[in-house]
């Protein structure tokens, strides 16, 4: 089976390539790309024509709650991975904060079964690092790893305990896959439901200070620095621990960070108004911390976008704000957002995003994927830079609608989405695969 | 002018006419109170419901009373005593009462924009009778009356407020009030009691209360809440009393000779106000809680009232 993707602007960061090419398919791998390719190697093939689109290696996200088991009501790895492909996404790692928490080899390989079955994309589960994310004695790493995990995190809590993070980072090294902390020092940040600065004063309500983020940061890296680990830093929203990441990775720290799409165009501004899908955990935060995050982004200080999709049912997203539940979806807005409010501007050139996005995080948790060379599994995006969209919640594939987002019109937008060589989404078309 | 606004949430969105209006208002409707006969036919047929999430003798007895001198019906929504108690959200509870067809809803809640998400989605009258750490706005603006009513203006004023403002709702709907009608206005307490940024509102910060309280016209005392001590924003009750407890010798020495005190209640006799204090001269406290009434009658007519207004022009 072929698929000649002809005539797209072919983006791909792993090989420096940025020209107008083909890139031909064939058997799920990634055959041969070039101006011209030879007549008789893309005979019979089917023509997906990318002419003023751009062709990249496929998008990955290493950081998305598919919440199941457990949290069907929220999302379930069918619509979730839906949701990915909807958003131009290849490949996506889900969190371990299910029910049951994803700290046994029973519920990697449940989740795995899963996928085969019911998912639109790649599918890589991550791992707890302690058994039931309660910080208090380490999960069965190994056996995790073994069974398909391609990382380890607590995520959505800070493992407060030094010593045990030590000994995690430790155990793990000789499985070549990395620890993501969940960086917040929970004994600044208890309580609190957004960003600690003018608006939080303003509104009343309790905010977590920088620091909070700060202080884990600088202890995971000296953690990383101790034991030779590899940390990833997830969600990193401040400008302090841009530069402390900036700081280690010049001596040398094997420290790599994402940011999430909220937390490179938003600021805590947006929690005016007290709309509880502007809340999430890190909080939004200031203009600065903004800036030095796309800055970081920019300059590879930040390795990769990563979205946090975090869906929540209405119920929960509704009430009080210091009483709903912490964060947004992510997967069908991530592109948009940053192709409109960072490419466009300016800020961010698109070979840049598409490396944050593709190339990066393959390289972050070493997951197949991230270029386009021939051998590789034909894992594309296609991008259409110039279309306008407006987004509308109500129309996700994803199970939830927790989105600060909504009625936004934003220019940019994924176009199709091939997974192992097949077409599985693409605009106006909608599923295929 | 006229009142145009479906609701009180903030004294943050008013302007400074608008607040003058709910001033002049209550100052207007005040002498209901000395009548023999304390009734008038204002918002009779309306329905008023006080929907409270947190204990509150004072505000709420003060909306009720505002209410059945006015002739609206009154009915009380405590948390001890509906379906609050059985799990109902906020919302659930608030669009079974708006199922009631009531004119008014007074809200107080413990979290921060309550009032602003039931507001959103009720269509009848919202009043914020106190929003977590957010705002209390009928509370300024009675504070805000007692004031210009000792004072006979409230341009040019400086007052002092001494105390918990971080958890203080009080103190952020008055310090935008204050500084909306021309006052200057300082903020005193330990840094542990200090909200961030509060500089930015316009406000003076002090660490030392004989410093903050001299030469003010106003003195305003904020409750100590026991928690904060188990939080570890303050050592211990006696040393807070010790460094920031309004004493008669501590007045005397600092404070000019008609500063007014004032304090929103319920008072911490000897922690931030001794009681020769409480009780003294300078204390404004009984005046502010019948001015309460006042300004709820206010609220409440200007809300309910003027859409009668309205609908019969």
């Amino acid at each position: 089976m072929k698929l000649l993707v002809r005539n797209g602007r072919v983006i791909d960061p792993a090989t420096g390539t940025d020209a107008v090419q083909d890139v031909l398919v064939q058997d799920g791998t990634i055959a041969a790309t070039g101006a011209r390719l030879e007549r008789g190697a893309v005979e019979g093939a089917e023509v997906l024509d990318a002419g003023g689109l751009v062709v990249c290696p496929g998008l990955i996200d290493i950081h998305v709650h598919l919440r199941e088991p457990g949290y069907e009501y929220k999302e379930t790895i069918r619509t979730g991975t839906r949701a990915a492909a909807a958003g131009g996404f290849t490949a996506v790692c889900g969190m371990a904060n299910t029910d049951p928490v994803n700290d046994n080899r029973a519920v990697t390989d449940y989740i795995l079964a899963k996928a085969r079955a019911e998912a639109s994309v790649r599918v890589y589960p991550i791992g707890a690092v302690t058994r039931g994310l309660a910080g208090k004695e380490l999960a069965e790493l190994a056996e995790l790893a073994e069974a398909g995990c391609v990382a380890f995190s607590d995520d959505g809590r800070a493992v407060m305990n030094a010593e045990l993070y030590r000994r995690a980072m430790e155990y793990t090294l000789p499985f070549g896959c990395p620890v993501i902390s969940h960086a917040e020092d929970t004994t600044l940040s208890h309580g609190a439901c957004m960003n600690e600065g003018t608006v939080s004063t303003e509104l009343g309500l309790k905010g977590a200070p920088a620091a909070a983020e700060d202080t884990m940061v600088a202890r995971d890296i000296l953690l990383a620095e101790l034991t030779g680990a590899h940390v990833h830093i997830a969600h990193l929203s401040t400008a302090g621990a841009v530069r402390l990441v900036r700081e280690a990775k010049a001596r040398g720290v094997r420290v790599t960070a994402e940011a999430a799409p909220h937390h490179l165009v938003l600021t805590d501004e947006a929690v005016r108004g007290y709309d509880p899908n502007t809340k999430m955990n890190p909080p939004l935060r200031s203009r600065r911390d903004v800036e030095a995050l796309v800055e970081g982004l920019a300059d590879g200080t930040v390795d990769c976008v990563a979205t946090d999709h975090a869906p929540h049912a209405l119920a929960e997203k509704e009430g009080e704000y210091d009483r709903a539940a912490n964060g947004i979806v992510g997967l069908e807005t991530a592109v948009s957002l940053l192709l409109d409010r960072l490419v466009r501007p300016g800020l961010l050139d698109l070979p840049t995003l598409v490396a944050r996005m593709s190339t990066g995080p393959a390289r972050v948790l070493n997951l197949p994927g991230g270029t386009l060379a021939p051998g590789a599994p034909a894992d594309i995006t296609l991008l259409d830079p110039g279309r306008e969209v407006t987004v509308d919640p109500s129309r996700f594939e994803s199970r939830s609608r927790n989105t600060p987002f909504g009625g936004w019109r934003l220019r940019g937008a994924p176009a199709a989405t091939i997974v192992g060589g097949k077409l599985i989404w693409r605009t106006g078309g909608g599923f295929t695969g | 002018m006229a009142w145009k606004r479906k609701d009180l949430l903030t004294i943050q969105e008013l302007d400074p006419a608008e607040i003058t209006l709910v001033i002049d208002t209550a100052a207007s409707l005040r002498e209901i109170g000395g009548r023999e006969i304390k009734k008038v036919p204002t918002l009779r047929g309306k329905t008023i419901v006080n929907l409270f999430y947190e204990p509150s003798t004072r505000t709420r007895t003060s909306f009720e009373i505002a209410g059945k001198w006015l002739s609206a019906d009154v009915i009380n929504f405590a948390a001890s005593t509906s379906s609050i108690g059985k799990g109902e959200t906020l919302l659930d509870t608030a669009r079974n009462i708006e199922a009631m067809s009531p004119d008014v809803v007074v809200v107080r809640h413990s979290s921060a924009g309550a009032a602003e998400m039931l507001a959103r989605h009720l269509r009848c009258g919202v009043v914020n009778a106190g929003d977590g750490a957010h705002e209390h706005p009928t509370q300024a603006l009675l504070d805000l009356l007692t004031i210009r009513e000792r004072k006979g203006h409230l341009d040019g004023l400086q007052v002092a407020i001494v105390g918990d403002i971080a958890h203080s709702r009080v103190a952020r709907s008055n310090i935008h009030g204050m500084r909306k009608l021309g006052m200057t206005v300082t903020v005193a307490g330990p840094p542990t009691l200090i909200p961030p940024h509060v500089q930015e509102f316009g406000v003076k910060v002090s660490h030392r209360l004989e410093d903050a309280i001299r030469d003010v016209d106003v003195i305003m005392m904020l409750r100590l809440q026991q928690e904060r001590m188990t939080a570890g924003l303050i050592p211990s009750l006696r040393e807070y009393s010790r460094y920031w407890g309004l004493t008669l010798d501590r007045l005397r020495a600092s404070a000019r000779a008609d500063v007014l005190i004032m304090h929103p209640g319920p008072v911490n006799r000897g922690v931030e106000l001794s009681p020769e204090v409480a009780d003294g001269p300078y204390s404004v406290i009984l005046e502010q809680t019948g001015n309460g009434v006042a300004v709820r009658m206010a609220v409440l007519f200007l809300l309910a009232g003027t859409r009668v207004t309205q609908e019969a022009a």
